[in-house]
């Protein structure tokens, strides 16, 4: 029963990890059809501006409100690159598919190569709260303090985007454009600027699943958002392209599958039953599990 | 009046077809023999000894500047097999790393765990990859678009999960596994035989373009780019897309385990980083650089991309760039960031890659001539 419920949270806190990445990719995607390769790339950013920020930043700290003050800034960097890439590189070449894909994997090449330059390629110690590595006793289990944070985020940041998609006016524009972008713009209403929106919020989120993760395993290298970012497109696939809810259902069936089969088979198994899981959804339910709509 | 002098004004130059121009005639009908020349050329190439400063760091037959040559040769090839897929037929795969992959990794392992001798572990390897991507392919094929590209991704990360997480100690992990060299024939083994592996990679390329030049000539081939230009036109003409798309994807693995074949003799063993997305990922890049669904252009890319990825790394150690301030230094010292700049750079202001820098720069040239 321990196992069980320590293996359930812990599969819970990878699901967080990669439902933080996802939303971002899954609204950008089903809003803009930008598949974005350079999502990693904010991750990276939002790591390494922690990491930055909580040495050098004045007020900063690895503990307490100073952790908070760093994440911030980290999150903050994150949507700003996020901006930056949508006005600079993505918005010249709208409607041309085949294009933004090519530039997005320039760029996720070009930047983790940056980051990779400027503070090296191995993995650094990240400075966390020193909470953070405790454990906490759940059903008399010993859950790892950082996974339950993780899970906590997540659950807000999901609370927050459903609000904002449901009860705003650009939460509003953007579900309609997920829905059909030509009909909006014939409305009258400028879709593009619920595209930078987008961005800015999907790198918010990248960011901050880069400066959770970095406090989850410890370090933070260079090469930590791409291999995320596979994981992160399954579950964008699995949970229908521009769903933010399917991402988050997708997320969990991805995250507990990965944890059990890991823990129960070879380890390794549970990352070959997630293509497996994807393979048959698409078999099945080519639209994924919710279909292109932005549910809220 | 203003007739008079618009009557005396040159008129502008007539256009001559090509073909009647005396001078150009002549080269005109040596052009298809072009590709063969240049054959002659790069097989010739190992029996020179011109020292290229800064280009190679040896003379043009040192051991390590052929396998440089050959690593490029055998990538010229590669880029070119997968052009089949994104240049000629428009599927964007990013899954193409592993049925090379399977090349390196299948002769690897028949050779050095199983003890076949070369010729048969690769002819089983190249069998065996071209099944694994028609079968992979029928699955994927049943997507389309952004979908099947992530079908093709997901499929290539199981390859690297299993190289990597080494089951049953076959792959040798992230080690890799280094190719037992007792069985293989002497004269592919030892570096005084480099040039041997050269002239492989040379005829790997030769292959790849020729069966890449005939199919796409081919009935099959115009139907492949038909599929490019608009599938549901082809459907409504009564042919299945999803056969023909499959016969390419077929292909092209087929090619790409040939490679791999190529690659593991040339660079001695297999390291698990072959199996990793990012060499798909370049691969696209290749291809774009060079100018995809044209013959040479990805062969260029390709070539020039392996090439730039070896010796940037050099440039970036070298004097010249560590006396440029730290900002500047440290970003041009990664190979990636130069060739990822590049590429963003090429799909914004060359969308037709180097293939199409001579039209492209042909009314410069015609201004420059005429002004002479």
């Amino acid at each position: 029963m321990n196992t069980v419920v320590l293996l359930t949270l812990t599969g819970l806190g990878l699901a967080a990890l990669y439902f933080l990445v996802a939303s971002g990719l899954s609204l950008v995607f089903g809003l803009a059809d930008v598949l974005n390769f350079a999502h990693g790339l904010f991750l990276g950013v939002g790591a390494y501006a922690t990491w930055w920020a909580s040495g050098n930043l004045p007020g900063a700290g690895p503990d307490g409100f100073g952790f908070v003050l760093a994440v911030v800034f980290g999150v903050l960097a994150g949507s700003l690159v996020a901006v930056l890439v949508e006005l600079v590189l993505i918005r010249p070449l709208y409607s041309r598919t085949i294009e933004q894909v090519l530039v997005t994997v320039g760029l996720s090449l070009a930047g983790v190569a940056l980051l990779q330059a400027t503070w090296g390629a191995d993995p650094r110690p990240f400075p966390r709260p020193d909470w953070s590595r405790g454990v906490t006793s759940v059903l008399g289990a010993q859950v790892p303090n950082a996974g339950l944070l993780l899970i906590v985020a997540a659950a807000v940041v999901l609370g927050a985007l459903l609000a904002f998609l449901r009860w705003t006016r650009y939460g509003l524009i953007i579900r309609a454009g997920v829905e059909n972008r030509e009909m909006v713009t014939a409305l009258g209403i400028d879709v593009r600027k619920a595209f930078t929106l987008v961005f800015a919020i999907g790198g918010a989120a990248a960011a901050l699943a880069g400066a959770l993760g970095g406090v989850y395993f410890g370090t933070v290298s260079p090469g930590q958002g791409g291999s995320l970012l596979i994981f992160a497109f399954i579950v964008v696939v699995i949970g229908g392209m521009g769903s933010v809810v399917g991402s988050a259902y997708a997320a969990v069936a991805v995250g507990l599958l990965q944890q059990f089969v890991n823990y129960y088979g070879t380890s390794g198994l549970g990352d070959l039953c997630v293509v497996g899981l994807l393979a048959v959804v698409l078999l099945l339910r080519p639209q994924g599990l919710a279909g292109k709509v932005a549910h809220a | 009046m203003t007739e008079v002098k618009s009557a005396e004004a040159p008129a502008p130059p007539a256009a001559v077809p090509d073909e009647l121009t005396p001078g150009r005639a002549r080269w005109h009908g040596l052009r298809p023999y072009l590709p063969l020349v240049a054959l002659v050329v790069a097989a010739i190439l190992p029996y020179s000894t011109l020292h290229l400063p800064g280009i190679f760091e040896g003379p043009l037959n040192s051991p390590g500047t052929l396998q440089l040559l050959a690593i490029c040769l055998v990538f010229g090839g590669l880029a070119a097999g997968y052009d089949l897929l994104f240049g000629r037929t428009g599927m964007l795969s990013f899954g193409h790393a592993l049925y090379f992959a399977a090349g390196v990794y299948g002769t690897d392992i028949l050779v050095t765990k199983a003890g076949l001798p070369l010729w048969q572990a690769g002819v089983l390897t190249v069998i065996g990859g071209t099944t694994l991507a028609a079968l992979l392919g029928a699955v994927a094929l049943r997507t389309v678009g952004i979908a099947f590209a992530m079908v093709t991704l997901a499929f290539a990360q199981v390859g690297a999960i299993l190289v990597a997480r080494d089951f049953g100690g076959l792959t040798g992990g992230e080690e890799g596994l280094p190719l037992d060299v007792s069985g293989l024939p002497s004269a592919l083994v030892g570096v005084t035989n480099t040039v041997n592996l050269y002239w492989l990679a040379l005829a790997y390329l030769a292959i790849v373009v020729l069966v890449v030049h005939r199919v796409s000539g081919s009935p099959t081939g115009r139907v492949l780019a038909g599929l490019r230009d608009d599938e549901r036109r082809i459907g409504v003409l009564g042919l299945d897309p999803y056969r023909f798309k499959l016969v390419a994807f077929t292909l092209a693995g087929g090619l790409a385990s040939a490679g791999g074949v190529v690659y593991v003799l040339i660079v001695g063993g297999a390291s698990p980083h072959i199996t990793s997305s990012e060499l798909t990922l370049s691969l696209l890049v290749m291809v774009v650089l060079g100018g995809p669904g044209t013959r040479w252009g990805p062969v260029l890319g390709g070539v020039l991309y392996m090439y730039l990825d070896h010796r940037l790394t050099a440039f970036g150690s070298s004097e010249a760039v560590n006396s440029l301030p730290a900002f500047l230094s440290h970003p041009l010292s990664q190979p990636l960031f130069v060739l990822g700049t590049v590429f963003i750079l090429a799909v914004y202001f060359f969308p037709g890659g180097l293939a199409s820098l001579r039209s492209r720069l042909a009314p410069l040239l015609t201004a420059i001539r005429r002004s002479r």
